[in-house]
């Protein structure tokens, strides 16, 4: 027991660090005062209409990986556990949904035990049961999600199911008992994020009987507060209250305002700004339009809300082809670019930070240095970006013997990235390289640049946290087991791997099983490392901006989801 | 010109020179041939300008730029200091031909020298791409109309199935297909960012609006009383062809040319607005409209300014079509209008 107690802690430990992180004060205090408040019914009814250039593909919780639409799983999917509602640090919390409580661990951290909440019903009126909670576990194999083999490799049984999901069978990993309403989850090593990955909506529980193929625009019976009633993604998407729902836990699926939230799509940002401005939509989902940005801070100026984000906009650069094989070649790169220009193009200080670290600002193993502006080295870094070094990184193309070469930057056809990218091309052009931009579609862009056999030598790029901690930057973007050559979902663009620095990562994950704060002061040792090595060219942290009509109340910003849209009022 | 006058002039001069004489008095040939002497010329002195006037690289990013505007140094990309401070606005026109004439784009590039940059591009890319497609359209359409038989049946299925994809989702689909490696054929290899790319693409798709009523027009001939008497004569094949059938093909291939050089421009401006003709940093008007889309709110000259010389350019060259249709024309002519 006292083992399973000093497990947990350590997760209240990581929670307590992230939390201290982004406010600067201890996790109790900080989550009180970001708690949500307690639910007002005579704000209750009307429909939130939001807006938005496309839909984000598939419904289905488990395949759907965009964050449009992971901002609504949580009004309507619940998992065993959740990141809680609120504000602030609070939003990083792990807090228990449709299980009773957070696991009891055991066997080294290796037995989750989870007590299911009884009387809990589906959008369609079936109770929820451990059967469920099994058969849900085995779907994320079944319908190939996304982080299968990435968050829940590490459950008893999942490498068989990797290899066959038709027929994924957990038996050894989900062990469940209807008679006492309890699982257990078998994982083959003790994993520090496994909470956060058990939050995330891959990981949300569904019928039994959902099918084992992504459900596409099949809807999914909910057990949120909100259910889907239809959608079409060239249309709309809407979403009614469950019936069935009764609230549970405040933190965890507070009851909603809105009777209807209605996602409108086929709107471009220009007409989402004009829309949100007249009234006639609470929210636009797509970034502000930059000759826009203007005008809504000005005239608009209350009903936008600025918000950190723990994201970072940046440039892989493939260290397996030529010119960036070389290590001077991507250090240059480093040296060359003006993060302050690439700033000016996403839309000025107000929206973005230059950085240079991996790992964002407040966020876990975050350490302040940049080992690449003016009068800086990666061995000697200063504080914070101040000035790129445009003669130094001149020398490092001619000391590495590639100048004259040519690169070819890939980028999203949007504004934003190929503004991105024509800026690139010119800073690689003035410092001896011949650069072309290629723009290609957005919707194939990000696999195109994972895919080695498209021999992509640097792109622009953008990672958002899934969870809050350090792993999910570094290991997840630079780590050996990321990289899979002539694949599209090889999320390590830039073919690094370190083996020194992967062992260096498998220690920090297993430290922070005991010991948060060494494990992130790891963490940060292996950015520094890992920077000195310049796989990538981090640019800056962006920052979320939502413009929500006049009429829309009660906006709260979570870190993890952004705005909670079923918290918006409109009465 | 009364009918007596025009009769004479009809037997005592060839038919180019008369044309060339009603085209030198004809208005419509004279304001539009103005138009585009103007724009070639601004287009061709791009590098003088940017070089000389504006000393500026308008292919290099400036975000950091700063100007002199009545003694007070201003950044060309301007940071909003009302309200939340939110957005960065390039720099207006400032109507000084020397520093940002029509202001800067999102880069801080002078959008003056790229627009006279952007139009030397797609007058290259539509006159080079609308000749590349009268030439081979010309070539397909005398060997099918001359040939017949088989030849013409290739070739004809050949031009039905270009003719089957509406012209634009064929150059797209070409430009998207191509534009990411590039085109090679043999020991030609078109790199991706190459003009040449666009050029082929925009020939290739137009050649079927030209190739068949040519070809048409060649088996209408092919059976008339000169040709046949020229081939009762025994002549060569060539001669018949360039002799007889080119001469008498000549005026409706002059009068396509403007019109598919119009074409040809507005396809690659469009192709350019889409991303796929010509590949940044180069500039093409195209590709300033699409710069300019970003801006639309704050600086909509960017946008406007290239907007309206493709509109100049493609009216002044149907314009010119018309007058020179009408040139080429004997029942104009007998008509003497």
């Amino acid at each position: 027991m006292h083992r399973h107690i000093k497990v947990l802690s350590s997760f209240a430990g990581i929670a307590a660090l992230i939390v201290s992180a982004v406010v600067g004060t201890s996790s109790a205090s900080a989550a009180a005062a970001g708690a949500l408040a307690p639910y007002d019914a005579k704000h209750a009814g009307g429909t939130v209409t939001l807006v938005a250039q496309a839909a984000a593909g598939t419904l289905d919780p488990k395949v759907n990986y965009t964050a449009q639409f992971w901002q609504l799983y949580q009004a309507t999917y619940d998992g065993l556990l959740t990141f809680s509602y609120g504000s602030g640090a609070t939003t990083f919390v792990v807090v228990p949904d449709l299980a009773e409580a957070l696991p009891v661990s055991s066997n080294g951290g290796k037995t989750l035990t989870f007590k299911l909440r009884s009387g809990i019903k589906f959008s369609n009126g079936k109770p929820v049961t451990v059967a469920d909670v099994k058969a849900s576990f085995e779907r994320i194999f079944k319908v190939s999600s996304p982080t299968a083999g990435s968050f829940y490799n590490g459950i008893v049984g999942a490498a068989a199911c990797l290899k066959t999901p038709a027929t994924c069978k957990l038996d050894k990993g989900i062990v469940v008992n209807a008679a006492k309403n309890t699982i257990v989850m078998n994982l083959v090593a003790a994993d520090e994020t496994i909470l956060s990955k058990l939050a995330v909506p891959h990981a949300v529980i569904n019928p039994a009987s959902s099918p084992s193929k992504d459900a596409g625009t099949t809807i999914i019976p909910t057990t949120g507060a909100y259910m889907f009633k239809s959608y079409n993604p060239n249309k709309s998407l809407v979403m009614v209250r469950n019936p069935y729902y009764k609230e549970w836990s405040h933190a965890a699926q507070p009851q909603g305002y809105p009777d209807q939230i209605l996602f409108k799509f086929g709107i471009t940002p220009t007409a989402q700004v004009t829309a949100v401005e007249n009234n006639q939509a609470n929210w636009a989902y797509d970034p502000i339009p930059a000759d826009r940005l203007n005008e809504i801070g000005t005239k608009y100026a209350s009903q936008v809300h600025v918000n950190p984000l723990t994201a970072m906009w940046y440039l892989p650069m493939n260290v397996n082809i030529a010119p960036f094989n070389n290590v001077k070649a991507r250090q240059a790169v480093n040296y060359a670019i003006d993060r302050a220009a690439m700033v000016k193009i996403f839309g000025g200080t107000q929206l973005a930070g230059p950085v240079c670290s991996f790992l964002p600002p407040n966020f876990p193993g975050h350490v302040d240095y940049c080992g690449y502006t003016k009068g800086a080295t990666p061995a000697k870094p200063a504080k914070a970006w101040t000035a790129p070094d445009l003669e130094l990184a001149k020398q490092l193309v001619k000391d590495s013997g590639t100048a004259g070469q040519e690169v070819g930057i890939v980028v999203s056809d949007d504004d934003v990235n190929k503004q991105m990218g024509v800026y690139l091309q010119s800073v690689l052009t003035s410092i001896g390289y011949k650069a072309t931009v290629k723009p290609i579609s957005g919707n194939i862009q990000f696999t195109y640049i994972q895919n080695t056999s498209n021999k992509v030598q640097i792109s622009v790029s953008q990672w958002y946290q899934d969870y809050p901690a350090a792993s999910d930057f570094l290991d997840v973007l630079l780590g050996c087991a990321s990289f899979t050559p002539n694949s599209d979902s090889s999320i390590n663009m830039s073919g690094y791997c370190n083996k020194a620095l992967d062992a260096k990562m498998a220690k920090a994950k297993t430290l922070g099983l005991t010991d948060p704060v060494a494990a992130n002061k790891l963490w940060g040792q292996i950015d520094q490392e890992v920077m000195a090595d310049a796989p990538v060219a981090v640019v800056f942290t962006p920052k979320q901006l939502d413009f929500i009509s006049s009429g829309t109340k009660n906006y709260i910003f979570s870190l993890q989801y952004k705005m909670f849209v079923s918290q918006l009022q409109v009465k | 010109m009364g009918l007596k006058d025009s009769s004479e002039a009809i037997f005592s001069e060839s038919p180019g020179k008369i044309a060339l004489r009603i085209l030198a008095k004809d208005k419509r040939s004279i304001i539009s041939l103005s138009i585009l002497g103007v724009i070639i010329f601004l287009s061709f002195m791009a590098p003088v300008f940017s070089h000389y006037v504006a000393n500026t690289n308008p292919f290099e990013s400036s975000l950091n730029a700063t100007i002199i505007i009545h003694g007070a140094e201003k950044p060309v990309l301007e940071a909003s200091t009302t309200g939340l401070g939110l957005g960065v606005t390039p720099i207006g026109p400032t109507w000084n031909i020397r520093s940002y004439f029509l202001g800067a784009d999102g880069q801080g590039r002078d959008v003056m020298a790229r627009l006279l940059y952007g139009g030397r591009s797609t007058l290259i890319i539509g006159t080079t791409a609308g000749l590349l497609c009268i030439f081979f359209s010309l070539l397909i359409g005398i060997i099918a109309g001359y040939r017949r038989g088989w030849i013409d049946a290739v070739l004809s299925r050949i031009l039905d199935i270009i003719w089957a994809f509406p012209v634009y989702l064929l150059a797209i689909s070409l430009s998207v297909v191509l534009l990411t490696s590039g085109l090679s054929i043999g020991f030609i290899h078109l790199g991706p960012g190459s003009f040449a790319l666009p050029i082929v693409i925009i020939g290739v798709v137009y050649i079927p609006y030209v190739a068949r009523p040519i070809r048409a027009q060649v088996l209408a001939l092919r059976e008339r009383e000169f040709v046949r008497a020229a081939v009762g004569t025994g002549a060569k094949h060539s001669t018949i062809i360039f002799r007889e059938i080119l001469p008498n093909v000549m005026p409706s291939v002059i009068v396509f040319i403007p019109i598919i050089v119009s074409l040809s421009m507005l396809t690659e401006s469009a192709l350019s607005f889409l991303s796929i003709g010509v590949q940044p940093p180069a500039a093409s008007w195209g590709t300033i409209i699409n710069d300019g889309l970003a801006l639309l709110y704050t600086r909509p000259i960017v946008g406007l300014a290239p907007g309206l010389m493709i509109v100049f350019t493609a009216a002044a060259l149907n314009l010119y079509g018309d007058a020179v249709r009408d040139a080429l024309d004997p029942k104009t002519r007998a008509r003497g209008d």
